[in-house]
Formats: C-alpha cells, structure tokens, sequence
C-alpha cells in the first residue's frame, strides 16, 4: 500500500479551512446512528471522547485506570504553548509552526503542524470556557512563560499541574455527556485487540481488569489516543500502566508504526538512586526559566562533591562550568530537550557528574533567589544589601512559581532545592514516533484513528516543550471530530456493528490464546525481570546515542529476551480476577516487540535528527562541531513500518517529507 | 427547601443552627444564674419572671425543649448514619493524628450533657412544674401564705448544691460541656459557610466563650456549695 | 532497613479478609513507600504466594491512584503526599506497619487493597462540569478578567487529585472536602456561575447517594490531603448550597 497522507491542496495557511469546508459531514439525525471507540482517556482520548458525543455521535470510550481522570496527562506540568500573542512580544501562528517544524529537526509534516498551531488559541478559548484555572496575572489576564527552543513567551499555565488542569477540563466534558449518556464510559478495562471487517476498523477485544471477562466492542470508527510507548525502556517518565499495547495490537493488524526511535530524553528528572526504582520523576522544564545548568569546571572538584567531600554551594563561580551557557549563548539553559540532555550526558561521561553514580548535573536556583529577592526589596522599600532578607524574599517567589515542584524534589531527595542546586539527570519522556496517521489522523487502517502521542504527525524527530498538551487537545477537540465525519459519512446506513462474527470471534480467541499461554506458562522469573532487562538494552543501546553496533546487537538481544520471556515468565493467579501480573506479562510482551522495531528504525536512520542522535553523524569541524549532523539528502521522509511478524522483518514505507514553506536548515541554537 | 433536612448539608446547618440557639440560650442561662452570686434578690426577681411570664412559659420553653430535642435526636440520627459509613472499621486508626479530641468525640459529650440534663431537670424543672402546674402555687413565695417569706428561688438553689456529689457531677457535666462547645460553637460558623477572616477572628472569640461558660457555671456551682445559708 | 508488614488481604469483594503478616528485609529508605511494596511483591511471587494487589500509576503524587491507609493515617505518615510519595526513611529499622485500604461504605474492596472509587466519578457526572460545547468559536480566553486572588483560589480547589484520602481519614466517611472542592473551583469562576445552583444541588444528592457520611468538620480531611485542599472549600459548599436552596 502506498502511503496517502492526504494533504490538502493549496497555500498552507489555507489548507485547514479548505479541507474542513470540503469534507463531508454526517448530519445531526444521522450521528445519533453511529457509534465510535475512543480507546484512551488522557488529553487526546478525553477530549475527543467529549466532543464526539457533544456532536452527536454515541461514544464508548475505554481507559485501564480506575477513572479517566487519570490518565497520564495528568502528570503533564509546565504548560501548553498557544500562539495567543497576549505578551505582545511578536508570536505568531506562523511563528509557533516555524518553531515547532525547526524544534522537530525538519522532520515532521509541515500541513499537520501548521494546523496544530493555526488551533492552538482555540485550545486556550475552550479551556477557560471550561474553567481550566490558568495562571492569571494581577491585571487578571492570562499569564506567559517561556520554554525551550523558542524567543517568545507563549506558554499557558497552572503552576507545575497544567496537565492536570486541562485533563481534569477534558475529564468535565466527558463527565457531561456521561452525565447525557452520550458516553459509556468503561473503566479498569484494556484493550488487547482491534476487530477489522472488511478491512475496516469495526471493533475492539477488551479485558475486564477487574473481572478478567474477555470483552467485545463494536463501533463504526476506533479511534487510539492510548499515549506513547517510553516504558519500553522500563525506567521513564511515564506512568507504571503507560503501555504501547493498543497501538501494538493495531500495529499488528496492519497499522503503519512511524519513526518508533524518535524518543524524547527528557533533560531536568530527578537521577536514579537504586537498583530499586520503579520510575523516574520529571522537574518540568519551566524550571530552566530560572535554573542555571552547571557541573564543576574541574574534575578534582567534582571527584570531591560525588565523595561528599565538598557542597556545591562552596565552590567559587570561577570553579562552575554553566555548559548550555557556555556552548550555546544565543538560547543558554532554554535549549531544546534533545540538547540540553545529550549535553549533560556528554560532561557526565566526561566524568563531570555530580551525583554518586557520576550521574547528573546541577540545576541551580542561587541567581534566580537573589534576582527575585533584589527586584522585591526594591518594590517593598527594603534593604535590597541585606542577603539573608534577599534571599527569604528570592526563596518566596520562587516557592509561589515552583512551589510543589520544589517540594516533589525535596520528598524524594531528601534535600532541600531552595538552599542548594538540584541534581538532575535525563531521562526517556515521550515518544515523538507512533502509529502513522494521515492529515485526517486516519492510520493505514481504515477507520481506526491515532490521536495525542499515539500517532507520530507533529514533533518531528523533537518534541518542544509544551506542545504535547497543546497536540492532544488539538487533535481531540479540534481536529479528529472534524475529520472523522468525512469517514463515518459512509456508515449512516450501515446499521449496528454485530459482535456476533467471525472476525470478533477470531480476535477474541486470539487475545484468549495469549493470556491462557501466559497464565499457565510455568516459568520461574516474574515479569518485571523481563522489563528490566529490556529497559536495560534499550537505555544502554536506544538511549541518548546510538551506533550501528550496539543498535544490531540490541535487536539480536532483544528477539532471545523475548523467546526466554515466553519460557521463563511466571503468571501467578488467575485469569478471572484483578491480576496485575498478567496486565503486566500482557504489556510487556508488546514491548519485546517494538523495542525490535525501535532498535531497527534506528538502525535504518543512518543520520542525527532531533532526539536521535547516531555518533557515525555528527559535524566534524567548524562553529557547530560536536553537534547532531542530520543527512536531509537521504532521510527527509517519514519511517512507516508495515508488520509482516517477526518485528525485524517489517517492511519500511517512507513517506517523502515536502517543505514548501520552511527553508531547511543547520538547527543552531548557538 | 423541602428537601433540605433530608440533605447532608441541610441537617448538618440545622445542627449548627440548633447548636447555636442552645448558645444563646446558654448565655442567658449563665446571666440570670450568675446574679445568685452577686445579687441573690435579683437572681429571685428574674427567676419568678422567668417562670411565670406566660411568653417565657409557653412559648419560649417549648421552643427550648424542641431545640435541645431536635438537637441530640438529629445528633444521633447523624452519629448513627455517619457510622452505617464505614461498616468495616480499621484496625489501625490514628484519628488523633489529623483531628483535636472535642472535635471527634461530640457524640461522648454530648451523651454526658444529655444525661446531666436528666438530672438537671430533675433537680430543677420537674420540680418547678409540680410545684406551679400540680399544686397550683403560682406565687414563688417560700410560704405561699405568708407574703413575708420571700420568694423561694435562691434558698432552693442554694440547698441543691449541698451535696457534694452533686456538685461534683455537675462540675464533670461542665467540664463535658465545654469540651462539646469548643468544638461546637466555632465549628457552627464554618457549617452554615462562614469561613474567611472574619470567621476566624469569630472562631476565637467561640473558642474563649466555649471555656468561660462552663468555668462560670462550676464557679457558681462551688460557690453555692460553700456558701450554704441554713435550712 | 528491616519491616514488619502487616496488610489485609482480601481474594474479592464478596471474600471475607484479614489482617496477614509479612517480615520483609532489605528495605533502604531511598525507596518509596510502593517500591516497598514492590520488593514484597517480587518475594511473594517468587515463593509462589499471589502479590498484593494496590492501586498505583503515575508514582509521582498526581494521578490520585495510590491509597494506602498506612500506620492508621491515608498515605501515612507524613504530610502533603500520596503513598508514591512516601518514602521509606520516615520509618525507622524494625517496624511494625499496618496498610489497609480505604474504608468507606462508598469505597467498597476489590481485592486487597484496592478499592472503588467510581461513586467519585458519579458525583462528578453529577455535576462537576461547565456547559461548553466544543465549536472551536468560544470567546476569547482573555475576555473576562478574573481577579488573580480568585483565579488562584480556584487553582488550589481544582488541584485535588480524587484519591479518596479525606473519605479514608475522616471518622465519619464524608465526601466533602471532595466535593465541595470541584464546587469551589467553579463557584469561584465568572464560567461557573450559571449554573452554579444546579450544580451544588445535583452534586450534593449525588454524594448523599453513595453513601457517604456527614462532615463533622472534625478538620482530618484537610490535614491528610495530599494536596492540601482547604476546608474552606467545605464552607463555601455548605454556603452554596443554602443559597441555591432557598432560591428553590
């Protein structure tokens, strides 16, 4: 099949409201006759659950959590960009789009993501509608910050919980129709297989979590807004339930898996401290707002803090290396992600690391405290020489703008950040790869659509901060209930969706199959051993760098732990119960499969873009030495892997990527 | 409106609301008693006003008597339904952890203000009611023939605190009494949705009175004990 | 560090539980309180036991899905945190420590210690929405100024993360604090006002539906909040549903 992404004729800026115009609707009678799936309740399930049945259309939406009020977007903190321009500092629609395909590397479609930024105020307008409580300033409008990879202030926001904030918006609208019955809403439920008739996506298999009941599910349209995969490499950023198996599964009944190495290491989360962690903690990049980035300039120095010889506080600014400051004056510490964490990797490797382990880097709020507290003695009429009053008024502006932040990092720390630097380390966060989806979200499926993280279309090869939110929401509310009528148009006569086929009947033996297989394997080793090992192989192999070698050799170690995982792994309990370990073994043996695929696409990208970084590509000599090089003649397209079993035998389709409106350049954040 | 007692919200104001008249009546109670101590022929005149004004008699007391009933009786309809809310109780449960005593605890103490109230009716109303409605002297006096006696009220008073057992459950009542009002009384302003700064400074004043109260009362109680006159 | 667990295990909603006792070793007090549990669960797996089951997600104090009444407190010991959130250096080497979970007529047992929250999600279908249609043509976000002070009173009232801590601590099994915190959120919103009398009433029926208890105001709810959600919330509740009763 060859790829269609479907992209509107005509001037960018046009695209959208020629396409919506053009499309066909599905009139209000009619919808009341359609059914749709929305699998996933975070910001891109959840808002697009909500708005489906506020069209009309009778919605079932799905969620393994115990409410779909927490889903992981809940954990989302430092904002969501929207090209508002109330700062008035010259943002622009155009600009975010700019900023947003620049961030990405050039290595996202440019139709898709100037759409998301033609959308993005809209988001804004409904969440304030909905009464998100955004931060506001004493004029009693909306407030700004900054995030990285961007010289405008266009990022809305609630303290360090705007995730929270807006899930909890999106979770109020579906509480409505809920409330309508216009969602049925099935919680503690996951999906293990999509059901095609005819080719269409018609349906889905589900497990009850709590019962172990095998379910059937009929729709007109699947729609997948079932998150990334980050938990592949087991320690991430991610919730402990973040799985890929919804979009596996649909991977595995012909959905097209773009760019799965495309992976967001996330700069500023809190280091590992043991064989023990079951997950690692972001500090949101609003913090590099405020925060300077520095090591020791001396190893020596550094020697001495890892042995607790010496504080970080008692080294001189002379004796400080602010490296992002140092490397790349133009942006400093708001570089994007991608470069803020292989920068701290590389002054870790080069043994500069602050922590135990030589394993993280300071992150440090001295000079934000006493800017503050200066701007506020002066405003209060006080001694602006007097450094302990300096410091109390600097420690309460920083408390009212990273209060809980602050408090998350000294609970686990044990620490306290307002009188010495945080220790911060990268860690895996977001998977800009994902089901392939075309300009209408539609993957190579017919009917089944990917929306939010679970598809690949707008970051590129890097994520900018505050645009996951912005993504979701835009697909949710925005963009999918608008597309997906053009689609349903042609089922107004169709009528119910039996469950009573054999294509249900072949999907639900399929998903019994496999968890009979799990549950009565006698192993030895619990499923975490496997999850660990394949976090291992991923971290060490997939992780900040790759190369050639260790990307072959994690694709040979990852098929044997999959073959030694269907031999060794231990179920216990039951099928017909709550049995965590067996959602587990079922999560976990997809990921045995994509990190396949994922070692694979990395392997097949034989260039750096964005978050993948492979060390046979990078400048050799000039103003940007040392940086990712990217090969633009070779690898400007899209990976879309086709499955044909065994991960390593997937057929790779490219998808040319066009830019008509963007010059493709060097990425200089210098 | 109809409604409204059947709500958690409705009866939980209703209580506060019940709780505070039980207040207001409480300080008018402690007023009259407190002039036994400093002016016992005052403590007279007003206690005969108190029991034969016909308003005060018959349509106040009974307003009285509704309010304290509706209030334990509402108290244990709540008590009951708040424990139907955890039919199966922890086995480790540091409820002094997040919550002061009083505040857990209302039901004990006010299951100690009810039972003195036995006893303090028994002592005091059941007696009035069968001297002025069983035996028809309507007259106050301590000699109803002999217009010289004066009236009865002070001398009856001031013998019931002969006992010192009587005393001291009064004492202990009012010990209880105050533990209920340091919780109650301030606790009625954030029911009914008062809670802002003013509340606060409210709150205090509650937590003061709630003491003050119940220690005058004991003063009194003491004081007449010690201060016998002779039969 | 070494522990002595003691937890309710429970098969279902209908088995009958108890209390089980677990030594455990080897516990650093690095490790979050589930990591914990994790170690135990590893163990039990390994000697062929089932693991307890917990509810647990995002581990970093957001999702609202851990809840542990540990040591006869909801999440603990320590204040302003969920169970994921606990860490185990607030324990000292030998303890005893008992885990239950949530108990509340309106949060039965699923297994261990695990319970149903869903009578939440009720109150919330109730209620605890602003009427807004998704039409992409919604006036503009700075339209209506709202006063700082009150946009962040609403900020703090909607950070609760409907774990169930304050039905758990409370003596009395009340919802409240909960409820009255989506109330406040948009009781303290220009957006939330037209339907504000509808709202407080459909979501107190709602609440006393599910069977929770009367609040009391013994105070347990706002101390053992992870989030700190003020009673305060509860006296605007209780002012807006006196308001929207006498409207009728």
């Amino acid at each position: 099949m060859a790829l269609d992404s479907k992209i509107p004729q005509g001037p960018l800026a046009d695209k959208w409201t020629k396409h919506k115009n053009d499309i066909n609707l599905v009139n209000p009678a009619n919808k009341r006759l359609i059914d749709v799936i929305v699998v996933g309740t975070g910001l891109a399930g959840g808002s697009a659950a909500a708005t489906l049945a506020e069209l009309g259309y009778n919605v079932k939406a799905f969620c393994f959590q115990d409410s779909p009020r927490r889903a992981h977007s809940i954990a989302a903190q430092g904002g969501i960009n929207a090209a508002k321009n109330y700062q008035g500092d010259g943002d622009s629609t155009y600009r975010l789009f700019y900023d947003t395909v620049k961030g990405g590397d050039y290595r996202s479609r440019e139709a898709n993501v100037y759409r998301l930024a033609e959308v993005s105020a809209n988001i804004i307008d409904q969440c304030v509608a909905q009464g998100v409580p955004f931060a506001r300033d004493y004029g009693g409008l909306l407030d700004n910050r900054s995030f990285g990879g961007v010289l405008v202030s266009r990022t809305f926001y609630a303290k360090g919980q705007t995730g929270q904030q807006l899930l909890l918006g999106a979770y109020s609208a579906m509480n409505r129709q809920i409330g309508r019955g216009k969602i049925k809403m099935y919680n503690r439920h996951e999906m293990l297989d999509v059901v095609k008739v005819d080719g269409k996506a018609r349906g889905i298999i589900t497990r009850n979590l709590v019962t172990g009941e095998i379910e059937r599910h009929s729709a007109h349209a699947v729609v997948l807004g079932t998150g990334g995969y980050g938990n592949v490499f087991y320690l991430s950023t991610n919730a402990m339930g973040s799985n890929v198996t919804a979009a596996w599964k649909a991977h595995k009944r012909g959905a097209y898996f773009a760019n799965p190495c495309y992976t967001q290491i996330h700069p500023t989360c809190i280091p590992v401290s043991g064989d023990h962690q079951s997950k690692l903690t972001l500090m949101s990049e609003s913090l590099r707002n405020d925060g300077r980035i520095w090591v020791p300039a001396k190893k020596e120095d550094a020697i001495a803090i890892r042995e607790g010889r010496l504080k970080p506080t008692e080294l001189k600014e002379e004796d400080r290396d602010y490296y992002l400051e140092r490397r790349y004056p133009a942006f400093g510490n708001l570089v994007p992600r991608d470069v803020a964490s292989r920068a701290a990797k590389e002054r870790c490797d080069a043994g500069f690391g602050v922590n135990k382990t030589g394993e993280a880097v300071y992150l440090d709020f001295a000079s934000a405290i006493e800017r503050y507290g200066k701007e506020q003695a002066y405003v209060q009429h006080l001694d602006a020489n007097d450094a302990a009053l300096v410091k109390k008024l600097g420690q309460d502006v920083v408390r009212t703008k990273y209060g809980n932040l602050f408090q998350m990092y000294e609970k686990i720390v044990d620490q306290d950040p307002y009188n010495t630097p945080m220790m911060i380390y990268p860690a895996v966060h977001y998977t800009m790869g994902g089901l392939w989806v075309d300009y209408n979200l539609q993957t190579s499926v017919e009917g089944l659509y990917a929306i939010g993280e679970a598809n690949f279309s707008d970051h590129g090869a890097n994520r900018l901060g505050a645009s996951a939110l912005m993504q979701g929401l835009a697909d949710g509310y925005f963009v999918l209930p608008y597309t997906i009528g053009d689609y349903l148009s042609n089922d107004i006569r169709t009528g119910p969706i039996s469950t009573d086929t054999k294509e249900f009947e072949e999907a639900e033996q399929n998903v019994r199959n496999q968890v009979d297989a799990l549950i009565n394997n006698n192993g030895s080793k619990p499923v975490d051993y496997f999850h660990k090992k394949l976090g291992k192989i991923m971290w060490n192999k997939c992780g900040m760098s790759r190369n050639a070698t260790d990307l072959q050799s994690a694709i040979d170690e990852i098929a044997a732990l999959r073959e030694e995982f269907y031999k060794e792994v231990r179920v216990p309990g039951t099928q017909n119960e709550f049995n965590e370990e067996l959602a587990k073994a079922l999560r976990v043996a997809d990921f045995l499969e994509l990190g396949e695929l994922f070692a694979k696409d990395a392997l097949t990208r034989d260039e750096s873009c964005g978050g993948h970084f492979r060390e046979e590509s990078v400048e050799l000599d000039g103003p940007q030495k040392g940086e990712a090089l990217r090969d633009d003649e070779n690898f400007t397209f899209v990976s879309a892997w086709e499955y044909k079993g065994a991960p390593k035998d997937a057929v790779l389709h490219k998808e040319e990527l066009v830019y008509e409106n963007i010059e493709v350049k060097q990425r200089s954040y210098k | 409106m109809s409604g409204l007692l059947k709500s958690s919200i409705g009866r939980k104001v209703a209580m506060a609301l019940s709780g505070l008249f039980l207040v207001v009546f409480l300080t008018q109670h402690f007023v009259i008693n407190s002039t036994a101590v400093i002016a016992p022929d005052t403590f007279n005149t007003w206690s005969h006003f108190m029991g034969t004004n016909p308003l005060v008699q018959f349509a106040l007391q009974p307003v009285l008597i509704f309010g304290v009933v509706f209030h334990f009786v509402m108290g244990f309809v709540l008590e009951l339904q708040n424990r139907k809310a955890r039919p199966v109780k922890y086995a480790n449960y540091k409820g002094g952890a997040a919550a002061p005593w009083t505040s857990r605890n209302m039901i004990l103490s006010g299951l100690v203000i009810l039972a003195f109230l036995g006893l303090h009716f028994y002592d005091f109303w059941i007696h009035e009611m069968t001297v002025k409605y069983v035996q028809g002297d309507m007259t106050g006096l301590i000699n109803p023939d002999d217009l010289s006696s004066g009236y009865r009220y002070y001398e009856e008073t001031v013998h019931k605190f002969e006992s010192p057992v009587r005393v001291l459950l009064y004492v202990i009542s009012f010990v209880l009494l105050a533990l209920h009002l340091w919780h109650g009384f301030a606790s009625t302003f954030q029911s009914v949705g008062f809670n802002n700064s003013y509340s606060k400074a409210l709150s205090k004043f509650a937590k003061v009175w709630a003491v003050a109260i119940p220690v005058g009362f004991i003063f009194i109680a003491v004081y007449l004990h010690l201060n016998q006159i002779p039969h | 560090m070494k522990l002595t667990l003691k937890i309710w295990r429970q098969k279902n909603a209908q088995a009958k539980g108890q209390m089980v006792t677990y030594p455990i070793d080897g516990i650093d007090g690095d490790m979050s309180f589930l990591e914990m549990m994790d170690v135990l669960n590893n163990k039990l797996i390994n000697e062929g036991e089932e693991p307890v089951v917990f509810d647990h997600d995002c581990r970093e104090g957001i999702c609202g899905s851990c809840s542990m009444f540990i040591n006869g407190e909801a999440h603990g010991p320590d204040r302003l945190v969920t169970t994921c959130q606990l860490h185990m250096r607030k324990f000292k080497d030998g303890e005893t420590i008992t885990i239950e979970p949530w108990r509340a007529a309106g949060f039965p047992v699923i297994k261990d210690l695990m319970v149903d929250r869903s009578a939440f999600d009720r109150i919330q279908h109730a209620g605890g929405f602003i009427s807004v249609n998704t039409s992409g043509n919604t006036q503009d976000a700075n339209s209506i100024p709202i006063e700082k002070a009150d946009a962040d009173d609403a900020f703090a009232a909607a950070t609760c993360i409907g774990c169930g801590a304050c039905v758990a601590s409370c003596k009395n099994s009340s919802a409240m604090l909960f409820v009255s915190a989506k109330v406040s959120q948009f009781a303290l919103l220009p957006q939330g006002q037209v339907e504000a009398t509808d709202r407080v009433m459909n979501m107190v029926k709602q609440m006393d539906e599910e069977g929770f208890g009367n609040c009391t105001n013994t105070g347990a709810c706002e101390v053992e909040c992870p989030k700190g959600i003020s009673l305060e919330n509860i006296a605007r509740m209780n002012r807006e549903y006196l308001a929207a009763s006498l409207k009728g």
